[in-house]
């Protein structure tokens, strides 16, 4: 039999998901098995020019973990999709924006100096800030583009699959390996993990989802048992698609919204607002502002892993200052 | 040429609309700048609707709904409500939504001066924030 031909890629992201692929232990006997990894930056010696040397359509998956940042990145994901016949969002980056994506706050500008010239480790007396274009006197030399939004995979590309998770669990790649053994693909577009909202999946205890006060979980040493959003500590449970195996949630920390949005759901922020409003026990209108102020940071909340996926995308773009 | 805002009003089916319809009925004169949809609950209004209007092109998103505690015909629909449009508010500022974009009023069925009163209001207000132009980034599309 010809062994699958499969590419890796990482565009903005931490390097958790190359890791999480590892998470298979010895599974990953079975995927060297069925399979050749034809590209691998973070792990074997390939150039972006063998890739493009490669026939369209010759690798047959693509793992594409990270977010789209750069102008670097975009290019790769065009290649790495004329090339591959299946493309897998891989991880939370890939699939909405993620952590990576809370950059959608700010504007360009307001990333370069902080990371150049506002942090207190940085010495940088002469102001001097990335350039696309250098001249020296042997030429040009040039760096990639950084756009003033991060996008997703399924923005700049068509994807075939997505697999969420910050990152993905070894459950959901052996689903796709072994649907690629037995040539049982799911539709495409499919979201691999669970299809009900992690609340459906969790196991503790719920009496009366009402909350008298909203506490940050660094304040509060949670029960082991009950309910998070019951004992006032934001849980992103009601919003986000299960499948991730209730790690967070056995490890007695609530929910903070990798997987994205459940179901049937597509702005996992606006739906998390409207479902932590519902619940409060607050029904006196002068005391409305008490409910407000127990959630600091709404928006860093709710939309901590799909910010470039959601409805707005980003904060709303403006002239920017220079 | 002068900038006249588009508004999406959300109107509960039970207070404010009918509210709305009084200060018609009544022939009274007021800006024509709010586009009223019906809800059955001014808690129907998912604050995707609210993310959506913006996003389709309206400057200015009206709320409104029975008045609390207990006017409510579905008795605690407006107290979600209540609650949610702050924090939406809230949200949104992070966004770079202005606050003033987004109002929550109480009108019940016999308040049609009322309603024509924060229609004015709201629609003066947006005026002079200006327009709200949300417009979604694309990706550059890998010319690189």
């Amino acid at each position: 039999m010809e062994k699958y031909k499969l590419a890796f890629y990482w565009a903005s992201s931490c390097g958790g998901c190359e890791v999480a692929v590892l998470d298979v232990h010895e599974n990953i006997l079975k995927v060297i098995e069925i399979a050749d990894i034809v590209f691998w930056p973070v792990a074997l010696d390939f150039k972006y020019k063998d890739v493009e040397a490669m026939k369209d359509n010759s690798i047959d998956v693509c793992f594409f973990n990270g977010a789209i940042r750069m102008s670097e990145q975009e290019h790769l994901a065009h290649l790495l999709r004329k090339k591959s016949k299946i493309m897998v969002a891989f991880g939370a980056c890939a699939c909405h924006g993620s952590i990576p994506g809370l950059a959608n706050f700010f504007y360009r500008h307001e990333v370069m100096n902080r990371a150049y010239l506002e942090t207190p480790s940085t010495v940088n007396p002469d102001n001097i800030l990335p350039q696309e274009v250098t001249k020296v006197k042997e030429g040009e030399i040039t760096i990639p583009e950084f756009y003033d939004t991060v996008h997703t995979l399924g923005q700049t590309v068509k994807v075939d699959y997505f697999v969420p998770g910050c990152p993905p669990v070894p459950d959901q790649i052996m689903t796709l390996v072994e649907a690629l053994i037995k040539k049982e693909l799911p539709p495409e577009g499919s979201v691999i993990a669970g299809d009900k909202t992690l609340c459906d999946t969790c196991e503790r205890l719920r009496e009366e989802k009402i909350v008298p006060q909203f506490k940050r979980i660094v304040h509060t040493i949670p029960n082991n048992e009950k309910c998070f959003l019951e004992e006032g500590v934001i849980c992103c449970g009601p919003a986000t698609r299960s499948g991730c195996g209730n790690r967070c949630i056995n490890a007695n920390q609530p929910c903070r919204g990798c997987f994205g949005p459940a179901p049937e759901i597509h702005d996992q922020g606006a739906k998390l607002l409207s479902a932590i409003a519902s619940i409060s026990a607050i029904n006196e209108e002068e005391r409305v502002g008490e409910f407000v102020n127990s959630i600091p940071d709404p928006a860093g909340y709710f939309y901590r892993f799909t910010l470039p996926y959601s409805m707005l995308k980003r904060k709303l773009l403006r002239e920017e200052k220079k | 040429m002068v900038f006249e805002p588009k508004i999406v009003g959300f109107l509960c089916n039970w207070c404010s609309y009918a509210g709305a319809d009084l200060a018609g009925t009544s022939r009274m004169v007021y800006a024509p700048n709010v586009r009223p949809i019906r809800v059955m609950c001014s808690g129907r209004v998912d604050p995707t609707f609210v993310i959506k209007a913006f996003l389709e092109g309206a400057d200015g998103v009206l709320i409104a709904g029975c008045h609390p505690p207990s006017d409510c015909h579905y008795q605690e629909g407006n107290l979600k409500t209540m609650r949610r449009i702050p924090l939406l508010k809230k949200m949104l500022k992070q966004l770079g939504v202005e606050e003033g974009r987004l109002r929550l009023e109480w009108v019940s069925a016999s308040e049609g001066e009322k309603y024509a009163r924060v229609v004015n209001e709201f629609t003066e207000q947006i005026k002079a924030l200006g327009p709200l132009n949300w417009k979604v980034p694309q990706p550059k599309g890998g010319k690189h």
